[in-house]
């Protein structure tokens, strides 16, 4: 059931952006900052928390769930260090990801050559 | 009306089927890569002590399929059909990040693939770190957490 929730609301989110991208004026990057800063916001809200319990991956892995991952790791991080946590929080959560984006893509850079 | 009046309303009014097929790709590619990311995740609950943990292992999982299928050119080809619904999961944050490291690798790999790597990524974060800094900072003075 997860799994089909997960299909679901992940689709959903990617099938959204697919239909402003094709019926506005909007670049894919417009739509990938707008979903990251709509996860920031609604997770400062407290709005993203009951979302992602219900729907699992399918709220965390589009690029809103990144969004909301920062905000989380920045208010985790307050609690444990008080005004600091606002900085370092904000890979907290993301920072495993993105440390494995640079080393991997550095390593797949030096073995890969693109095609095009 | 004009008869050609007329055809340009048709023409405006038909919905185009690339519109409705666009999404339906996005949606059924979109939501498999989040399934897949929902076995990962349920797989790190169960090892990680807490949710922030497990969801840190679970992105940093997508990432690394995402770096590999990019390298090997298969990511590309999922692109091509999905649109959006390989863009938006994070796979496709890391599609950005690997593509461009190995395309600007030509000008070096220190000014091209170091310094360009974040060339499409880089928004995402910085928009990303501020919206989180500001709403972060709005919550924890509301709710006095400092």
């Amino acid at each position: 059931m997860r799994f089909i929730i997960a299909f679901g609301v992940g689709g959903l989110i990617c099938a959204g952006a697919q239909l402003i991208l094709d019926t506005t004026k909007l670049k894919p990057a417009h739509i990938l900052v707008g979903l990251v800063v709509l996860g920031a916001v609604l997770s400062g809200l407290g709005l993203y928390e009951p979302f992602q319990e219900f729907a699992g991956a399918g709220a965390l892995i589009p690029v809103i769930g990144f969004g909301s991952s920062i905000t989380k790791g920045m208010l985790a991080e307050v609690e444990r260090l008080g005004w600091e946590g606002l900085f370092t929080g904000a890979f907290e959560i993301t920072g495993l990801g993105l440390a494995a984006a640079i080393v991997f893509s550095s390593i797949v850079a030096l073995i890969c050559k693109p095609r095009r | 009306m004009q008869p050609k009046e007329y055809q340009k309303l048709v023409q405006e009014n038909t919905p185009k089927p690339a519109v409705v097929k666009n999404m339906v790709w996005a949606f059924i590619i979109g939501g498999l890569i989040c399934a897949l990311g929902q076995g990962i995740l349920q797989a790190a609950l169960q090892l990680e002590d807490t949710k922030n943990e497990a969801a840190a292992v679970t992105l940093a999982a997508m990432i690394f399929l995402g770096t590999i299928l990019t390298g090997s050119g298969v990511y590309d080809e999922i692109a091509e059909l999905a649109g959006a619904g390989a863009a938006v999961p994070i796979t496709g944050f890391a599609n950005t990040i690997t593509a461009a490291a190995m395309e600007f690798k030509r000008e070096g790999f220190l000014l091209g693939t170091g310094a360009r790597m974040f060339i499409i990524a880089g928004p995402v974060i910085v928009f990303g770190v501020l919206a989180g800094f500001f709403v972060a900072l709005l919550r924890a003075l509301i709710l006095g957490l400092f």
